[in-house]
């Protein structure tokens, strides 16, 4: 099944098990059923509970508050991850400040869910990972869809919390077949899953055993992707193991599985398509940094896309993006 | 009139003090000014306590404002939810009563109602949300407002904001949804004439009144600082958005006699003098008799220094 499809059956599936769930979004109803297809099919099977909106992204945010605020269990979508730069007030200071500011008087649960990333040719302003600047907000959660997570139960473990989150999806994931692990395996290779407190998977995925691994790639989303198929290839042809740690919540994080890896691979790459500088790496380089100073065979590496706007051109893009070539050669830093 | 002459119509909680809510048998438009007189010598009280630098941060008055608060939340009901602003103070006790509450809150303390973290700004109590960010509680409000409407209950949402919100884009995005959706949105717009230091002349474009219109909500359009006035323009407005579960828009011509915060006054001191001559106690109150109005206010006086003193003791 591909990736499209199951996150619209884990939306289909928070409807059916919860009456609380209301979707809000933009062109969410049918038969357009969102810009993604992500929806396609629950306004006609859900009349009245999955709302198309206005193009009003502030608006989608804080109605999504409110309606948390009184009970309910809203699931919002922003078409593009650019454009959650237009929730940011209703996300940093009404929706993950509530629950908090209030002493806990209340609950916010608002669940955003955005398409992000490029690939796609869509530009400056229609194909960033914005979701740097989203991390380490106080209170609230923020989760990258994957192949290797199952999106029904990551939405019902978040759906089973009372914080609110966003959920990030890159738009080249969506039309690719979903890779769960089955009986401890992804295809051939080994595939562990661990569950944090709350219920949110991280999976790590190796060749061969940890302890044959000389370095851990941590990511998420679509890179995590790239990062697996590269490494299942160089296993094969050169030999070269790494063990890749795939998490589905990235902030907070839940470093009890990436610790487990780098206590024993002692090398950590970390891959974001995000733009460099201030990043998703920064952060896991200094913690890791100095929760193994002393064990690490070398400093941590970070790989992120170039700091500047996303080309139109497709030649261009590919120049200024994280690629499956340039995933390649950040694996060879930390492998060699 | 939509309510009884002395039915005391908000649910205040039976611990609020009835020396400041007033009580059941009050006649009403006793009731009414004590309410007002108890939210001016609240925050008399608390710009007092400030000067003597026993409360830390910042605070925004609503003195001139107070008929606002008293007339409107006079018709809600427990179904009913408001949000409220920066200058939330009046909305807050007319709705609650809680004046120990809110002074232990001011005061960071652990009993306040939102243990201190919220502070002036940011209150929480059953049926009442503020917050101090412009522009973005209304749509949270528009957000109750839907879940009301999808309850199928018969409760509305009243959000208060001011002139200076209209500047906000989230204002529009809001009201536009609560029209298309008619959703049972009610929009107290308390028009004091200044957004901060800043006069409307220089802050706000075209009419006020047209910017509902245009999104077809039905616009109830008062000059007066007149709580009996004010309470049976309210009454229309209320009793047609629950008749038709819709959204209506309040707009209240009314003027702050105190500064934006605390000590940042630079209007013109005869425009704020002037606008003293309509004080909303001295207009509702000349309809006290005066034996009256004094026991009132002195029990007001004694149920505060009660407050403070508590407060203070936590």
């Amino acid at each position: 099944m591909i990736a499209a499809r199951a996150l619209g059956d884990a939306l289909r599936a928070a409807l059916d098990e919860d009456e609380r769930v209301i979707l809000l979004g933009e062109d969410l109803v049918d038969p357009y059923g969102g810009a993604f297809k992500v929806t396609r099919g629950l306004s006609t099977d859900f009349p009245g509970r999955v709302r198309s909106t206005p193009i009003s992204e502030g608006a989608i945010a804080g109605l999504s508050a409110g309606l948390a605020l009184a009970g309910y269990r809203p699931i919002a979508e922003i078409m593009f991850g650019d454009f959650l730069t237009l929730c940011f007030d209703q996300i940093v200071n009404h929706i993950a400040k509530y629950e908090a500011m209030y002493n806990g008087k209340v609950t916010c649960p608002v669940i955003i869910r955005t398409p992000s990333g490029g690939g796609r040719g869509y530009g400056p302003t229609h194909s960033q990972s914005l979701e740097k600047h989203f991390l380490g907000i106080p209170h609230l959660r923020v989760v990258a869809s994957s192949l290797v997570h199952d999106p029904a139960a990551v939405l019902r473990a978040l759906l089973a919390q009372d914080s609110p989150a966003l959920l990030i999806e890159h738009k080249l994931l969506y039309p690719l077949h979903m890779m769960l692990p089955a009986d401890g395996r992804i295809e051939d290779d080994i595939a562990e899953q661990h569950l944090s407190a709350d219920g949110m998977p991280t999976v790590s995925i190796r060749s061969v055993p940890r302890e044959d691994c000389s370095f851990t790639v941590l990511a998420y989303g679509y890179q995590a992707e790239l990062a697996r198929r590269v490494l299942s290839r160089l296993a094969v042809e050169e030999e070269i193991f790494g063990e890749l740690v795939v998490v589905s919540q990235i902030s907070p994080l839940d470093w009890a599985p990436i610790d487990a890896s780098v206590s024993v691979t002692r090398r950590l790459l970390v891959i974001e398509e995000g733009v460099g500088g201030f990043t998703w790496g920064s952060e896991v380089a200094s913690r890791i940094s100095s929760r193994f100073f002393s064990e690490l065979r070398q400093p941590v590496v970070t790989a992120a896309s170039d700091p500047t706007v996303i080309p139109t051109s497709k030649t261009l893009e590919a120049r200024m993006l994280m690629t499956s070539e340039r995933v390649e050669r950040a694996i060879r830093q930390v492998a060699a | 009139m939509s309510v009884s002459e002395t039915a005391v119509a908000v649910p205040i909680p039976d611990s609020a003090d009835p020396r400041l809510v007033g009580s059941s048998v009050e006649p009403r438009a006793e009731r009414l000014y004590r309410r007002m007189r108890f939210i001016r010598r609240f925050e008399e009280s608390l710009l007092d306590m400030f000067d003597q630098g026993l409360l830390n941060g910042t605070t925004h008055a609503c003195i001139g404002q107070e008929a606002d608060a008293v007339a409107v939340i006079d018709h809600l009901g427990d179904d009913d939810h408001i949000f409220s602003n920066h200058r939330c103070h009046g909305h807050f006790l007319a709705r609650t009563g809680d004046a120990l509450g809110l002074m232990a809150e001011i005061m960071g303390k652990p009993e306040g109602v939102c243990g201190g973290i919220g502070g002036s700004q940011h209150l929480c109590a059953p049926g009442f949300m503020s917050n101090g960010v412009q522009g973005g509680i209304v749509p949270n409000a528009a957000g109750i407002a839907l879940a009301k409407q999808l309850d199928g209950g018969p409760g509305l949402s009243v959000v208060f904001i001011g002139d200076g919100t209209l500047g906000e884009g989230a204002t529009y995005e809001a009201l536009n949804l609560a029209s298309l959706w008619r959703l049972p949105l009610v929009v107290v717009l308390e028009d004091n004439g200044w957004a901060q230091s800043t006069p409307s002349s220089a802050n706000l474009a075209g009419s006020i009144r047209d910017r509902f219109t245009a999104f077809g909500l039905a616009v109830f359009e008062i000059d007066s600082t007149d709580v009996e006035e004010i309470a049976i323009l309210a009454g229309q407005a209320l009793d047609q958005a629950r008749a038709h579960q819709e959204p209506v828009v309040i707009i209240i011509h009314t003027y702050r006699l105190c500064h934006h915060s605390k000590n940042d006054d630079d209007r013109p001191a005869a425009e704020v003098a002037a606008r003293w001559e309509l004080d909303p106690l001295k207009v509702h109150g000349g309809r006290i008799e005066p034996g009256e109005r004094a026991r009132i206010d002195a029990e007001v006086e004694s149920a505060l220094q009660d407050v403070i003193d508590r407060a203070l003791s936590l």
